[in-house]
């Protein structure tokens, strides 16, 4: 198997605020290889975002990283620490450098009074060799490469003259633009037509194959992953609660979270069947639930274990774990049968 | 749609007829007026009782044509009926004190729960105010009595209703909406994008709940959503709009078992499958929905529609009637084999 891109390392993050420490993320590891589309899934609220920005460490000034934690990035066989990352001379390599990040809200990533193809120019002369000129000519070609037509003119005009779907993919072409190792897709198609989404999903897989870069795609949609990820990590109030490829996830989903998430979703093969939601809200993350954080909601909890003790992450199978002392428990008993 | 044309659930609630909702652009002192055809000609009965389902993506004009029927947009040309058996009004000639009348009859719930709710206002502040501004109850107790009654109906706790909405998630905060609407006992409740911003799990919740809501108080619910698979679990009737047009009508059964008109059969075949070895069938939508400035001549689908013929440039389909209630504009739904 070839080196990760970018492997994650028992990453807590943690943010001081005036009411205490709030927890964001809790012991978090996962690794994406060059070429891989890994999967992050959630609620609101779960941490995917947070745990996203750590690896450009874009989280603002009162987070806190415990020491543990760990993001290596390793491109052409060098290897640097995110975290040890200081000044912005130094970020640079992950700041548009060797990740790029898209972000949800177009509309809001792209600076209204400056023109989309000047914001492009302006990165490929910070992060590449090119002058002017030449940028310019690869910004034309990167907003062609996307299917946007006309798009000398488009270049430039302003973001709010754009449509949220060419909004979306002008987001895209600029991402790539710098050639990054990786790039973090943060809900890129949420705010899209499901017409407009099927066509970005088709862009990104295409552009995967021709750039060969690994993607970090976060997304609430398991539809979505369905139809891009290799891999899937889901994440639960700061937790990643269960890991595996996306066949295992959605075919065999182990913990009880997967298994509402996959149950809530209304799907056109089943009309007759009524949706099943979670019940419950997710909690505060200033009164984390003890035990097993998803307990105050589960419908399988055993009394007096996952309230009170912390289940740990086990492999179920190769490539699947979870974090749940039922699936534990019937992989153990799937085992001793065998 | 005429009556001859034969609707199940007996009258309609509401009955559009030819309705136009146009916006002016600007003014200028030379020159044509630049004109959007947000509503074009629309004729559509919601039959009383039914969960009225309005599908369509982003700038098809379904928001418009919701407030047009509550009276919240402009009616340019046609007429909107509306007759629950008590009252029988005329929306685009309604006097004031007809319309406070309807207000108290029709209620809107909105997409944004964050965005809907004054945040200074205490949560029953908010589902009160209705009842005090349309002065429906004579005191204070008789006005607190009829809160706790709702707020309980839709299973918030009563120990919320002395906080303000930025304690709350997303689904609590979308159940004090549904909350505010139901309070005054309205007949027909218009639901815009309401659970398009949250997660899916909250989603199903809400959902379900609307559902019950809207049986035990008899409402006629018309449902705005782009998200075709909710559409599919929760209504009756399903209606899909195309650039200010309706193209298809039917109960929703017979839509998702056969689309008649190549947008709806395009739509469906957007959502992405939960299944990942599912081959995304060949339909694919190239481009956006065109400007309602200048729409499309003839079909105004021609331009993305990949059966497209000479016939549907230059002539506009007629609305007719297919199969036992189901309704399109396409003149080619006979021949083709979606």
């Amino acid at each position: 198997m070839t080196s990760p891109l970018i492997k994650v390392e028992n990453l807590t993050l943690q943010f001081k605020t005036d009411e205490g420490l709030i927890t964001a993320v809790n012991d978090v590891s996962f690794e994406v290889a060059p070429g891989e589309i890994m999967g992050l899934v959630g609620e609101s609220g779960s941490g995917k975002s947070v745990t996203a920005k750590s690896l450009m460490k874009l989280n603002p000034g009162n987070a806190v990283y415990s020491p543990e934690s760990r993001i290596t990035l390793t491109t052409d066989g060098e290897s640097v620490e995110v975290l040890k990352l200081e000044t912005s001379r130094e970020l640079k390599v992950v700041r548009g450098g060797a990740i790029s990040m898209i972000f949800q809200e177009p509309m809001a990533s792209f600076a209204p009074a400056i023109s989309v193809g000047d914001q492009m120019v302006e990165q490929l002369l910070l992060h590449t060799d090119m002058n002017k000129e030449k940028a310019t000519n690869f910004s034309i070609e990167m907003l062609e490469r996307v299917g946007i037509s006309d798009a000398p003119e488009r270049f430039k005009q302003y973001a709010f003259e754009f449509s949220g779907g060419m909004r979306q993919r002008a987001m895209i072409a600029m991402a790539l633009s710098t050639k990054p190792k990786l790039l973090i897709a943060d809900e890129p198609t949420t705010a899209l037509d499901v017409t407009i989404q099927a066509q970005v999903i088709d862009l990104m897989k295409d552009l995967v194959d021709e750039f060969g870069m690994g993607i970090l795609f976060i997304t609430h949609d398991l539809a979505v992953i369905a139809q891009t990820a290799d891999n899937v990590s889901v994440m639960y109030l700061g937790k990643l609660i269960e890991t595996g490829s996306v066949r295992q996830v959605i075919r065999e989903p182990a913990h009880p979270y997967t298994q509402g998430l996959l149950n809530a979703i209304p799907k056109l093969e089943h009309l007759d069947v009524s949706l099943t939601p979670i019940p419950g809200d997710i909690p505060s993350p200033l009164d984390r639930p003890s035990g097993c954080v998803f307990h105050t909601r589960c419908s399988q909890i055993i009394e007096g274990k996952c309230d009170s003790s912390i289940p740990a992450t086990t492999v179920l199978k190769e490539g699947h774990t979870a974090a749940c002392f039922v699936a534990q428990g019937i992989a153990e008993g799937a085992m001793s049968a065998s | 749609m005429n009556d001859d044309k034969g609707m199940k659930k007996g009258t309609p609630l509401v009955a559009t007829k030819n309705l136009s909702v146009h916006f002016g652009l600007g003014r200028k002192l030379f020159g044509e007026q630049k004109v959007v055809r947000a509503v074009e000609n629309i004729s559509l009965d919601i039959p009383k009782g039914s969960f009225f389902g309005l599908v369509g993506e982003s700038g098809s004009g379904k928001t418009t044509l919701g407030r047009a029927i509550l009276k919240a947009a402009p009616i340019s040309k046609g007429r909107i009926n509306y007759n629950d058996g008590e009252v029988d009004y005329d929306i685009a000639t309604i006097d004031k004190k007809q319309l406070k009348d309807y207000r108290k009859r029709s209620q809107l719930i909105f997409q944004d729960p964050y965005a809907a709710l004054s945040p200074r206002m205490t949560v029953r502040d908010i589902i009160a105010e209705p009842l005090e501004v349309m002065g429906l109850t004579s005191s204070r107790e008789e006005t607190d009595e009829r809160v706790r009654e709702i707020a309980a109906k839709c299973r918030l706790n009563l120990e919320h209703l002395r906080r303000f909405p930025h304690a709350f998630s997303g689904g609590q905060r979308q159940r004090i909406s549904i909350a505010r609407a139901l309070v005054c006992q309205p007949k027909f409740l218009v639901a815009d994008e309401s659970v398009a911003a949250l997660d899916v799990s909250i989603q199903a919740d809400i959902l379900n709940l609307l559902k019950s809501l809207t049986e035990e108080y008899g409402i006629t619910f018309l449902f705005i959503s782009h998200d075709l698979s909710v559409v599919a679990h929760v209504c009756d009737m399903v209606a899909v709009m195309y650039l200010g047009q309706i193209v298809e009508l039917a109960p929703t059964r017979k839509l998702f078992s056969k689309q008649r008109h190549p947008y709806t059969a395009a739509l469906l075949t957007a959502i992405p499958s939960l299944d990942p070895d599912h081959e995304s069938k060949a339909i694919k939508l190239e481009g956006e929905i065109p400007s309602p400035i200048n729409p499309p001549s003839g079909c105004r689908f021609h331009t993305r529609c990949s059966y497209v013929q000479d016939r549907c440039i230059a002539e506009p389909p007629e609305w007719r009637k297919i199969d036992d209630e189901h309704f399109v504009a396409c003149h080619f739904a006979d021949e083709l084999n979606l």
